[in-house]
């Protein structure tokens, strides 16, 4: 399809969360890994933004950081623009590079406090060779004032602002190497309400007057629903269902996702039916066999502590769960105390 | 009416620096009845910590209660001596904080600290203490406590290591339990567990509860009413349902606007300009009048002082005093 920005294909991500060698020769361990991500597929077509959401640990930014480049993946392709990423080739991925940026959840850490604002803004600018001489300074100031800060503030340090001004920083930096892609990871995590929503309707506008694309990623499903066209739902580095966004929050077809849906204080005191959540996530070394679920699922079934279910089709997306390609599953299911 | 469990009155916190005396609560006052949960959120910097650590007598030096009163059911706990005020926490007052590891001691069993603070509090024998201790383990929630109770607090996931705290806090039935953001720390879907354990067994024991978070979601389905702080002063107290649905203050009614929902269907949220003031750059007349779309003159110049409207509703704002009503154009 013409219209995909970005395709990701069985990514998979494993750590190696061995002993050192010595210790473990001594206490006779066998070496251990962490798959951060197993087998992830999804598509992100131009102009929309796409959701991950999930629990702490379920891999989002062990994905985002292979989508910008910044760590290989154990096996699977990314596609960005039809082109396969070819993390071998320094100088292709130097020239996708350009056309992708990354937002990240904390303002403070991810700018460098001894540079001034304007060389912070700048850098993409002079590492594409984009402009040179007084074009950069007036670029950094539009760039700036883009954002909704001010040309005159590109002489300061990054300590001098509040943590939103430091978002909306981050954000200008990402937008100076005129990127079509923003990967964006937590970006208002660490930021009070009232500044969460300045940052997210910045965010929309850009989006809007740029054509921008978005991979947001975040724990919170208000703000993925707030932001996003579709959403992927991770549990334990797997993608348990992507849907279109508000349809997702309607119908939810996998039993996690209706579980963290429960789990969402309601606001607006509608008196919605919820179901208790229980359990936490399990040790993501040791994965529970089968559907890393099950544990905690109130549905679960024979079938599902053996057998990770593959992808099927949904009305709202595809979901990864037996009870969807289980015809007589009511009478099956085993009720879960 | 019944004397209050907790009333604190016209409470002031500051933290003389060299460069003058920072006030961080200024006059804050509000009222705990017994078996009510109090919210207090506020964005982070508002002063709901020190508001929670007045209380407990644990203000950090050189933090200072510099004025004003706090009473457990009637009576003085501000000006007590140390050692008095260490019989009151635990005893009188439980509390909860974010993360559990400043409430636990990783050097000792779970058991051990249990049976240690129910004894310090009540007179029981080690063994009835213990008894005591798996009781309260099960009622939060800890599968197996008989077992579990002599693991060390890091054999607990996060989720886990919160029940034990609330154990904790509850282990010698206080009157007051505090929790300042219980659940930021925790999971999603392990939050929702937390508030739940939390609420239920306060009720249970007739603890009243003050819960604070920056978390309106966590407020509206836990608290009976919510106090809404803004720059270390209190802009609106009320019950929940009418201060989250019928918001009147204009800086809750813009936090109101600017917070994303499961079910709302603007593109836009609605947006208050600026941020919250630093302590020492805290604009004359009513804090929040630089970002306040209604600002009229007297905001500049005089602070509003907490108004009482109908519905046991409190309000800090010109626009809802009777007598300035005229000053202001939009009203
Ligand atoms: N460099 C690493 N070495 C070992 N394990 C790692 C490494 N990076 C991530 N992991 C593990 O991979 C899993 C996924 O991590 P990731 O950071 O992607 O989660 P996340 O969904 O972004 O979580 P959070 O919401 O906490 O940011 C976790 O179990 C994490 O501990
Ligand atoms: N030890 C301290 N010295 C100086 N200022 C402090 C100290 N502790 C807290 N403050 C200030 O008091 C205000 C309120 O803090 P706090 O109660 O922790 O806020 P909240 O819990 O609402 O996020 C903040 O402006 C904070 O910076
Ligand atoms: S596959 Fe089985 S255990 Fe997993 S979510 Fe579906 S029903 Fe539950
Ligand atoms: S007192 Fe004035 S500035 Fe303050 S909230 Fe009310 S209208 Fe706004
Ligand atoms: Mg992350
Ligand atoms: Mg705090």
């Amino acid at each position: 399809m013409s219209d995909v920005l970005l395709s990701v294909e069985g990514l998979t991500r494993r750590f190696d969360v061995s002993k050192p060698w010595l210790n473990r020769v001594i206490e006779r361990e066998e070496r251990q890994f962490l798959t951060a991500n197993a087998d992830v597929s999804f598509e992100i077509r131009k102009g929309e933004t796409f959701a991950l959401v999930g629990e702490s640990g379920s891999g989002k930014s062990t994905i985002a950081k292979m989508i910008v480049g910044l760590l290989e993946p154990s096996a699977g392709t990314i596609r960005f623009d039809g082109q396969v990423m070819d993390f071998a080739s320094g100088a292709a991925m130097r020239a996708l590079r350009r056309r992708f940026q990354m937002i990240f959840q904390d303002p403070f850490a991810s700018l460098n406090p001894r540079w001034r604002v304007g060389d912070i803004i700048a850098e993409p600018i002079h590492t594409f060779g984009l402009l040179t001489g007084a074009a950069v300074r007036q670029e950094v100031g539009r760039l700036l004032e883009l954002v909704g800060l001010s040309a005159s503030d590109a002489a300061k340090f990054p300590h001098e602002f509040s943590g939103g001004q430091r978002q909306r920083i981050a954000i200008a930096r990402a937008l100076s190497s005129r990127p079509e892609f923003i990967v964006c990871d937590e970006p208002t995590s660490a930021l009070d309400v009232s500044v969460q929503a300045q940052i997210l309707n910045l965010m929309r506008d850009l989006q809007d007057e740029f054509g921008l694309t978005y991979l947001l990623i975040s724990h919170d499903l208000s703000v993925v629903r707030h932001m996003s066209n579709r959403i992927g739902v991770l549990y334990l580095g797997r993608l348990v269902e992507i849907a279109d966004a508000k349809r997702l929050f309607v119908e939810p077809q996998h039993p996690y996702t209706r579980m963290l849906l429960d789990a969402v204080p309601d606001l607006a005191l509608s008196g919605r039916r919820r179901t208790p959540v229980t359990g936490e996530i399990p040790n993501p070394i040791n994965p529970p066999p089968g559907c890393a679920f099950h544990p905690r699922c109130p549905h679960v079934m024979d079938i599902c502590r053996q057998i990770v279910p593959a992808q099927t089709t949904t009305a709202s997306g595809q979901a990864a769960c037996h009870l969807l390609t289980q015809d007589d599953h009511r009478r099956t299911r085993e009720p879960v105390a | 009416m019944s004397t209050p469990i907790l009333s604190v009155r016209d409470l002031v916190v500051e933290f003389p620096t060299r460069r003058g005396t920072l006030r961080a609560l200024d006059k804050v006052s509000f009222d705990i009845a017994e078996g009510e949960v109090l919210g207090m959120v506020g964005e982070s910097g508002a002063g709901k910590s020190l508001t929670g650590a007045a209380i407990i007598g644990l203000l950090e030096p050189p933090g200072r209660v510099a004025g004003g009163e706090i009473l457990l059911r009637g009576e003085r706990i501000d000006n007590l001596p140390p050692e008095k005020m260490r019989r009151i926490r635990g005893r009188r007052i439980g509390m909860v904080f974010q993360d559990p590891l400043t409430s636990l001691n990783p050097l000792y069993t779970v058991a051990e600290q249990l049976i240690e603070t129910i004894r310090t509090h009540i007179d029981l024998s080690e063994k009835d203490a213990r008894k005591r201790a798996v009781a309260l383990l099960d009622r939060v929630g800890i599968p197996a406590a008989a077992r579990r109770i002599d693991d060390y607090p890091h054999h607990f996931s996060g989720g886990m290591r919160q029940r034990v705290v609330i154990a904790l806090a509850l282990a010698a039935e206080p009157e007051l339990v505090i929790a300042d953001e219980p659940t930021t720390a925790l999971d999603v879907s392990v939050q929702a567990q937390i508030i739940d354990v939390l609420k239920e067994i306060c009720a249970e024991r007739g603890a009243s509860v003050m819960l604070i978070t920056h978390d309106m979601g966590v407020i509206a389905e836990t608290a009976d009413r919510v106090a809404v702080l803004y720059a270390g002063r209190l802009a609106e107290i009320g019950p929940v349902r009418d201060v989250i649905q019928r918001a009147e203050h204009p800086y809750t009614v813009g936090l109101m606007g600017s917070i994303p929902t499961l079910t709302q269907t603007a593109d836009r949220l609605t947006q208050i300009p600026g941020s919250m003031p630093r302590l020492n750059a805290i604009p004359q007349g009513c804090a929040f009048n630089p970002r306040c779309t209604r600002v009229f003159d007297r905001c500049k110049v005089d602070r509003p002082e907490l108004i009482a409207r109908a519905g046991g509703r409190q309000m800090a704002c010109w626009l809802y005093d009777a007598a300035v009503q005229g000053e202001a154009e939009n009203v």
